[in-house]
C-alpha cells in the first residue's frame, strides 16, 4: 500500500448518508487518508419521507464543515428502506409469473419448521398471494432444453388479471431459467409491451442461481421493492440537485460494493442490510489500516448484536441472506434472498434486550427488548424489567451521572430494584451477583454465536482480533474478548457513525454469479473462458462508469465440492489476472487449492473423491483505499502520562470480584498513553471497560488497542 | 479487592453459561456434520442428530438442528456403546460407530459415531451423532423386506478408528456393500471429523472453566430440566386418557392404540392393544418408538424445556413385544418412519382430551419420501427404446399439517419429522427425473374453523420418457387424518400413474416408460366447526383457489357472488 493518492485526493470532499430505523447519519470527509477532516451529523429518520431528513442532515453538516454544497465530489448512499419495507410488508403490489405445475414455491418453502418443538409456530408469508401467482405453460430441463414452449397466448392472458389487481411490479421466475433464460426474456418482453407502467424482475437476471425456492423469493422481493425504491431514489436525486449537489451519486449494496444510481433502481433487493454492510467494511478498513489479517468486527446496539468475520481487510461474503426473520431471528423463519452480501450473523443481544429467569432457573437474556420506550428500568421512563443496560449500571461499567454524553442521569436504585425483582430473588442473589449473572450469560451468548459463526464459515475464531463499536460494544468487547481467548480487542474512534464512515470506504465494485456445472476431471477450459468473459462484460458494465478511471481489481471464486456433497467451499481461482485463461493444467492446480481449502476448514479431506464446481463468482471494484501509515511514535519516549479523572467500583466478569477501577477520558488520551485494566474510558456516548487480562494502548489513529497483559510472559492472569 | 457475594453466586452463574455452551458445542457439531456431508438426507434434508453425554450416557445436550427420531434415537444408544466398551477402557483417537437398528435409530441406513472426549488423559464425555446415509445395500430404502438380513449390511458396535488408525477391515466391507459407496465413506468420514470439533470445544470449556469432570455440571442439567418436566406434568389432571389411530400398514390394517396415563411426576403411555408386527419392513424398534413417543408428549407438555436426559426422563412407555412398536429381531425395520411417524398423532389425541384448549388434530405426519430407483436390471419396460439410465433417488416431501387450536394447519410441511424438503432444480441435477408438478393440492385441508394444512401433489416422469420404479412408501392413502372438535377430516392420499392406473401404496413398483408417477399427499384434519370460520376468511381461501367453490358451500356455508359479496346465509 502506498499513501501516494493523498495529494490528488486532497481536494475531495465525500459525503456519506446512512438512512437508519431511527437515525439518519450523515459524514462529510474532506480530503483522504492522514489529511482527512471528517464532520459528522446524526438526525433522526423521517419514515413519510426519508429524503427529508437526508436533505436537512446535508444542510447541517455542509453548515458545520463550511463546505459549500457544490463542493461535493461524490455522495454515498445507504437506506435500510428496502429492510423496512419487506419487514413491515409495506412494498407494492406485486404478481408472480411463473411455470405452471410450481406456482406455490414460495408458500412450499423447503416444508420444514424451524422450530421443532414449537407447535404454534407461523410461516412467514409469501409475498404473493396465491390469487397473483399465476402459473403458465413452459418447462426447460436442467441443461437448458425446452422440454415444454412457452405458451404466448397465456403469457398475453394474465394481463386482465394484472390490471384487475392493479398491480405495480411483476417477478417473472420459470425453472431452470438460470441455464436459460429465453422464455423469462420473451415473456418479458410480451408484457412490457402489454404494461408499460409496470417494472418486471426476471430472476435469470436477479438471482441466477439453481434453486428455485431462494432464486424466485429473491426475484419477488426485488419485484416488491422495486417502485417504492425508485421513486424514493428519484426524489432525492431531485432534491439533491435543488440543493445544489450534482456530484455523482452512489448507493451501497449488500455486499460491499457500492454501484450507480441506474443499477440500484434496475436490482433494488441489493440494497438490503445496507447499513451493516458499512459497519463491516469500516471495521475491514481498521483492519488493513492495523495490519490484521484475521479479525471479527463485533456491533451492538439496542436491540441486537452483529458479527463478521474479515480477513485481509475483506469482510466474509455470502450469497444466503434472510431478510424479515419473524421469529426470535431464528434461522428458517425469514425470506431467503440470494444475492452478495456481507456475511453477518446477528443475535437479539443489545443494551435494551430484557432479562429473566427461565422455567428451568436460569438466566436468559433476550430477544426481547425494552426498546427505547420504556427503555431500560435506569432510564426511569416506567421501564421495570431489567436489561442488559441495567446490568452494566449495576456493575459499574456505565456511570449513572454521565450517560449519553451528560444528557441524561440514570437510576441505579432503580436499576438495581428490577435486577433484584425479576432475577436475584428467584435465584438467592443479590443486585450485583444478578447483573454479573446477566451481563455473563448476554456475554456468552454473543461469543457462542460467534463460535457458531465461524464453524458454519469454516474458521475459526480464537487467533482473530475484535473490533467493537457500536454504542453497546465498547462495554462488553474485552469480555467477549476473554470468553474468546482473544489476545486483541480495537475500539475506534467515531464508533457511533462507523456504517455511515464505512460507505466512504467501499468500493465501487459489482458482483455477478453464474450457475455452472462442471467436474475437474472433464473439465471444458473454453466454456469456463467464456463464461468468465460474459461475467467480466457484465460487471465492467456496471462498474467502469463509476469507477472515475482508478484501477480495477477482479477476483474470480469457484464454488466446489466432492462431488455428492450439498456444501460448496468458494475457492479463489489461481490463476494470475494477465492470464485469466484455463488451460490442461487448471484441473490439477483446481485441485490442490480446493483440497488445501477443504483442509484447513474440517481438518480431514477424504481420499480420491471427483471434486466439481457448482457456481462461479467474479467481482470488479476499485482499488482499496490506500491506507496512510499512521505517525510511529518515539519508542524511546516514555509513555504520555494519563490523568485519571476519578475512580469507579468496577465488578470484573471473569472472577466475580469487586475492583476500584481507574476512569480516564478518552479525549484526553494522547497517542501512546497505555492503561492498564481494570479501567474504564469514557467517552460521549459509551466506555470502554478494560478488563484486567488486558493492558490498552492509544493509537496515533485514536484507536484504544486491548492487548493480553503479560502476553510474552505467558502469564494472563 | 472484596469478592462479590459468595464464590457460590460465581460458581452458579458459570453452571448457567456452561449449560448455554454445552448446547452451542452442539450446534457446531451439527453446522459441521451438514457442510461436510455427502448424502442429500443429511446436507439438505438435515436428517441427523449430533449430542454430547456423560460418562453413563446420560445425554446433556442435543444440538437444535436436526430431527426429533434421531436425536431422542440417539439418547437412548450412547449407553450401548459404554456398556460394551466401558469408558475406562477407551483410549485417545478412539472412535466407535454402529448401525444397528435395535441399539440405535431403527433401521440399518442411520449410522451412529460416538467419540470419547479426553480431558488430562481421562476419558469424561461421548460426543456422538447419527445420520442417515444414502444406501446400505441389501433392497435400500424399501419396505419390501421380510427380514433385516434384506435391508443391507449390518455394523455392530465395532472401532471406527483405534488410537486414530482408521479400521479399514470395516470401511473396505462398507464401500463393497453399499450402492453409492463414495458418498457414504465420505460420510463416515464427516461424521467423525464433526465429532472431533464438538470434542475440542468441550475440552477448551473444560480448560476455561477449570473443571476436570462434568458430573456438577451434568448433575445441574439433568436435575433442573426434570425438575422443570415435572412442574409441567404435575400442572395436568391425573387419569388414563385412551385414543386409537388405525392405519393402512402394508398388507394390511395397522392399528396403534395407547393408553396415557398421567400421574405424580411421571406420564406412561402403555401401547397395549397395537397390532402385532408385519411381516414387511414398516416395524418399529423400542428406541424408535421412544423417540417419537418422547416428542410426542414433550411438544405439548413441555415445549421449550432443552432436550437430554432429565427432561425425557419423566415419560416412560411400554410396548408388548412383538408389536409392531417392539418389533424383535429379526423383522424388517427399513422404512419403520412411516408407522413412527404416526405416534405423536396417536398421543395428541390423548392429550387433547386433557389439555386445556385442546391441541393440533391429526394430519398427514408420515412423510411422504419418493424413493427411486432406476437402471437396465431394475426395468424391464420393452417399449423404451433409449438406454434405461441407472440411479437411486430420495426426495423427501410432506403433506399437510393438522390445525391448531388458534390456528390454521400448516401446508406442505413436516411434521412431526422436520426434515426439509430439496429444491426440484437440485434434484434434476442430480437425477433424470423430471418433475411436472409439485404444488398445492386444492380441498385436501380438512374444513374448521381452523383449517387443516394442505397436501401437495408431484407428478414426475423419467427424463426422455424412460421408465423407472417407486419404492412406495406412502401413509394415509386409506385413513384420512381425523378432524377434531367439529372440525372435518383432511384428504386421503394416493398414489397414481398419469395414465389412470392406481397404484399401491406400499412396495416397489414399475412406471412404464412415458408415463409419470402421480402422488397426492394427504391434507391436515381441520379442528372446530367450519361454520364459525369468517366467512371473508373462507373466501379469501376461495380466491387463492386453496379451497374450491363447492366446500365454501357445502363444508362452509358460504357462498361468493359473482360480483364478489359474500352471503352466508347457508350457516
Amino acid at each position: 500500500m502506498s499513501p501516494n493518492s493523498d495529494q490528488a485526493a486532497t481536494s475531495e470532499t465525500r459525503l456519506a448518508v446512512d438512512i437508519g430505523g431511527t437515525f439518519t447519519d450523515i459524514a462529510l470527509e474532506q480530503g483522504r487518508g492522514s489529511q482527512a477532516r471528517s464532520t459528522v451529523v446524526k438526525t433522526l429518520t423521517t419514515h413519510d419521507a426519508p429524503e427529508r431528513g437526508v436533505i436537512s442532515g446535508i444542510a447541517e453538516v455542509l453548515d458545520r464543515a463550511g463546505v459549500a454544497a457544490d463542493q461535493v465530489s461524490t455522495m454515498v448512499y445507504g437506506t435500510t428502506l428496502a429492510t423496512n419495507m419487506l419487514i413491515e410488508r409495506k412494498g407494492a403490489p406485486i404478481a408472480l409469473i411463473t411455470t405452471e405445475g410450481f406456482r406455490d414455491t414460495l408458500a412450499i418453502r423447503n416444508e420444514s419448521r424451524y422450530e421443532q418443538y414449537d407447535l404454534n409456530i407461523d410461516l412467514p408469508e409469501p409475498l404473493v398471494p396465491r390469487r397473483l401467482r399465476l402459473p403458465i405453460p413452459e418447462r426447460m430441463n436442467v441443461r437448458g432444453e425446452v422440454l415444454l414452449d412457452l405458451d404466448v397466448e397465456a403469457v398475453a392472458a394474465t394481463v386482465p388479471i394484472l390490471i384487475e389487481a392493479e398491480v405495480q411490479s411483476l417477478a417473472i421466475g420459470f425453472l431452470h431459467s438460470y441455464v436459460n433464460d429465453s422464455h423469462e426474456i420473451q415473456t418479458r418482453d410480451i408484457l412490457a409491451k402489454l404494461l408499460p407502467d409496470v417494472e418486471i424482475s426476471i430472476s435469470s437476471e436477479v438471482s441466477p442461481e439453481m434453486r428455485e425456492y431462494e432464486r424466485i423469493s429473491t426475484t419477488c422481493a426485488n419485484a416488491y421493492v422495486q417502485p417504492l425504491i425508485s421513486s424514493h431514489l428519484a426524489r432525492l436525486e431531485s432534491e439533491l440537485h435543488r440543493v445544489g449537489i450534482h456530484c455523482p451519486l452512489f448507493l451501497m449494496l449488500s455486499g460491499g460494493g457500492i454501484t450507480t444510481l441506474e443499477t440500484a433502481r434496475r436490482f433494488p433487493v441489493r440494497l438490503v442490510e445496507s447499513g451493516p454492510a458499512g459497519g463491516a467494511i469500516f471495521a475491514g478498513h481498521i483492519a488493513r489500516q492495523l495490519g490484521l489479517d484475521e479479525v471479527v468486527s463485533y456491533d451492538m446496539g439496542g436491540t441486537t448484536a452483529k458479527l463478521c468475520l474479515i480477513d485481509d481487510g475483506m469482510p466474509h461474503t455470502s450469497r444466503n441472506f434472510e431478510v424479515a426473520r419473524i421469529y426470535r431471528f431464528m434461522k428458517g423463519s425469514g425470506l431467503p434472498l440470494r444475492i452478495p452480501v456481507i456475511e453477518m450473523v446477528e443475535i437479539g443481544a443489545g443494551g435494551g434486550s430484557i432479562a429473566h429467569v427461565d422455567a428451568l432457573g436460569r438466566i436468559a437474556v433476550g430477544p426481547e427488548s425494552a426498546g427505547s420506550e420504556p427503555g431500560p428500568a435506569a432510564y426511569g421512563q416506567g421501564g421495570t424489567e431489567p436489561t442488559v443496560t441495567d446490568a452494566d449500571v449495576v456493575l459499574g461499567r456505565i456511570d449513572p451521572d454521565n450517560f449519553a454524553g451528560g444528557t441524561m442521569t440514570l437510576n441505579r436504585p432503580a436499576a438495581e430494584e428490577a435486577m433484584v425483582n425479576a432475577v436475584g430473588s428467584k435465584l438467592g442473589l443479590d443486585a450485583t451477583e444478578s447483573a454479573l449473572g446477566v451481563a455473563e450469560m448476554v456475554d456468552e451468548n454473543m461469543a457462542n454465536a460467534a463460535r457458531v459463526h465461524a464453524i458454519e464459515s469454516g474458521e475459526v475464531v480464537e487467533a482473530r482480533t475484535l473490533i467493537a463499536f457500536g454504542g453497546a460494544a465498547p462495554l462488553h468487547a474485552a469480555r467477549i474478548g476473554e470468553k474468546l481467548d482473544m489476545n486483541r480487542v480495537i475500539i475506534p474512534p467515531g464508533a457511533g457513525v462507523g456504517s455511515a464512515l464505512g460507505f466512504l470506504r467501499a468500493p465501487v465494485a459489482y458482483e455477478v454469479t453464474r450457475s455452472f456445472h462442471q467436474r475437474l476431471s472433464e473439465l471444458d477450459a473454453n466454456a469456463c473462458n467464456r463464461l468468465l468473459e460474459g461475467m467480466r462484460v457484465e460487471a465492467n458494465a456496471v462498474v467502469i462508469p463509476g469507477a472515475a478511471g482508478r484501477p480495477l481489481v477482479e477476483t474470480r471464486l469457484a464454488y466446489m465440492r466432492y462431488v455428492g456433497q450439498g456444501h460448496e467451499v468458494g475457492v479463489e481461482l489461481p490463476i494470475k489476472i494477465e492470464a485469466v485463461r484455463f488451460d490442461v493444467d487448471t484441473p490439477g492446480a483446481l485441485t490442490e487449492a480446493f483440497l488445501a481449502s477443504y483442509h484447513r476448514l474440517y481438518e480431514r479431506s477424504i481420499p480420491n473423491l471427483e471434486i466439481e464446481i457448482l457456481s462461479w463468482v467474479l467481482t470488479i471494484g476499485t482499488e482499496p483505499e490506500a491506507i496512510p501509515d499512521a505517525v510511529p511514535r518515539d519508542a524511546s519516549q516514555p509513555p504520555p502520562k494519563v490523568t485519571v479523572a476519578g475512580t469507579r467500583r468496577l465488578v470484573e466478569s471473569s472472577t466475580g470480584e469487586t475492583v476500584d477501577a481507574p476512569v480516564y477520558e478518552r479525549t484526553a488520551l494522547e497517542p501512546g498513553s497505555v492503561i492498564p485494566g481494570p479501567a474504564v474510558v469514557v467517552e460521549t456516548n459509551t466506555a470502554t471497560v478494560i478488563t484486567s487480562r488486558y493492558v490498552a494502548h492509544v493509537h496515533p489513529d485514536g484507536h484504544l488497542i486491548l492487548e493480553t497483559a503479560n502476553l510474552d510472559k505467558g502469564a494472563s492472569q | 479487592m472484596t469478592s462479590t457475594g459468595s464464590s457460590s453466586a460465581l460458581a452458579q452463574i458459570h453452571l448457567h453459561v456452561m449449560w448455554n455452551r454445552l448446547i452451542a458445542v452442539v450446534e457446531e457439531q451439527a453446522q459441521t456434520l451438514i457442510r461436510t456431508a455427502f448424502s442429500t438426507s443429511v446436507r439438505e434434508a438435515g436428517d441427523l442428530a449430533a449430542a454430547v453425554f456423560d460418562g453413563e450416557g446420560r445425554m446433556l445436550a442435543q444440538a437444535i438442528t436436526g430431527t426429533p427420531g434421531h436425536i431422542n434415537a440417539l439418547a437412548a444408544c450412547v449407553v450401548h456403546f459404554v456398556e460394551k466398551y466401558p469408558m475406562e477402557q477407551m483410549l485417545p483417537g478412539d472412535v466407535y460407530i454402529t448401525n444397528d437398528p435395535w441399539l440405535a435409530s431403527g433401521h440399518q441406513h442411520d449410522i451412529t459415531v460416538a467419540t470419547p472426549v479426553f480431558f488430562d488423559g481421562v476419558a469424561v464425555a461421548i460426543v456422538a451423532n447419527t445420520c442417515h446415509v444414502v444406501d446400505i445395500g441389501g433392497r435400500g430404502f424399501s419396505p419390501d423386506g421380510r427380514q433385516v438380513y434384506e435391508e443391507g449390511l449390518n455394523i455392530p458396535i465395532l472401532h471406527l478408528f483405534t488410537e486414530g488408525v482408521a479400521n479399514e477391515t470395516l470401511l473396505e466391507i462398507v464401500r463393497m456393500n453399499v450402492r453409492e459407496s463414495d458418498q457414504v465413506i465420505g460420510d463416515i468420514y464427516s461424521f467423525a471429523a464433526a465429532n472431533d470439533i464438538a470434542a475440542n470445544r468441550l475440552v477448551s470449556m473444560m480448560e476455561e472453566f477449570d473443571i476436570s469432570d462434568l458430573d456438577e455440571l451434568a448433575n445441574f442439567v439433568i436435575d433442573r430440566s426434570r425438575q422443570a418436566t415435572l412442574d409441567r406434568i404435575n400442572e395436568l389432571d391425573h387419569g388414563t386418557f385412551h385414543n386409537e389411530l388405525t392405519m393402512d400398514g402394508y398388507d394390511k390394517p395397522v392399528t396403534l392404540a395407547a393408553a396415557l396415563t398421567i400421574s405424580k411426576d411421571n406420564i406412561h403411555i402403555d401401547y397395549a392393544g397395537t397390532s402385532p408386527a408385519s411381516s414387511y419392513g414398516i416395524n418399529v424398534v423400542l428406541n424408535y418408538t421412544k423417540a417419537y413417543t418422547t416428542y410426542g408428549i414433550k411438544a405439548v407438555v413441555a415445549p421449550e424445556i432443552p432436550n437430554n436426559y432429565g427432561s425425557i426422563e419423566p415419560f416412560t412407555f411400554s410396548a408388548p413385544v412383538g408389536c409392531i412398536l417392539n418389533a424383535p429381531r429379526p423383522y424388517a425395520v427399513a422404512a419403520r418412519h412411516i408407522i413412527g411417524h404416526l405416534l405423536p398423532d396417536t398421543i395428541l389425541g390423548c392429550l387433547d382430551q386433557v389439555v386445556e384448549g385442546g391441541v393440533q388434530a391429526e394430519g398427514s405426519s408420515s412423510l411422504w419420501n419418493i424413493q427411486l430407483r432406476s437402471g437396465p436390471s431394475v426395468s424391464t419396460d420393452t417399449d423404451y427404446e433409449g438406454d434405461v439410465p441407472e440411479f437411486e433417488m430420495t426426495h423427501f416431501n410432506s403433506g399437510g399439517a393438522g390445525a391448531r387450536p388458534t390456528k390454521d394447519g400448516l401446508s406442505a410441511t413436516g411434521f412431526p419429522s422436520g426434515v426439509r424438503g430439496v429444491p426440484v432444480e437440485a434434484t434434476e441435477s442430480i437425477v433424470p427425473i423430471v418433475f411436472w408438478r409439485k404444488e398445492l393440492r386444492e380441498d385436501s385441508g380438512g374444513a374448521g374453523h381452523y383449517r387443516g394444512g394442505l397436501g401437495q401433489v408431484i407428478e414426475l416422469a423419467g427424463d426422455g420418457g424412460a421408465p423407472f420404479d417407486v419404492l412406495a412408501m406412502f401413509e394415509r392413502v386409506q385413513n384420512a387424518p381425523r378432524g377434531r372438535h367439529g372440525g372435518l377430516d383432511g384428504s386421503k392420499g394416493s398414489v397414481e400413474l398419469a395414465s389412470g392406473q392406481v397404484l399401491r401404496s406400499k412396495g416397489q413398483q414399475s412406471i412404464p416408460a412415458y408415463d409419470r408417477l402421480l402422488l397426492a399427499m394427504p391434507g391436515g384434519a381441520g379442528l372446530g366447526d367450519p361454520h364459525q370460520r369468517p366467512a371473508q376468511t373462507v373466501a379469501a381461501d376461495l380466491a387463492d383457489g386453496l379451497i374450491s367453490a363447492e366446500s365454501a358451500r357445502d363444508e362452509y356455508g358460504v357462498v361468493v357472488l359473482r360480483d364478489g359479496t359474500v352471503d352466508e346465509s347457508g350457516r
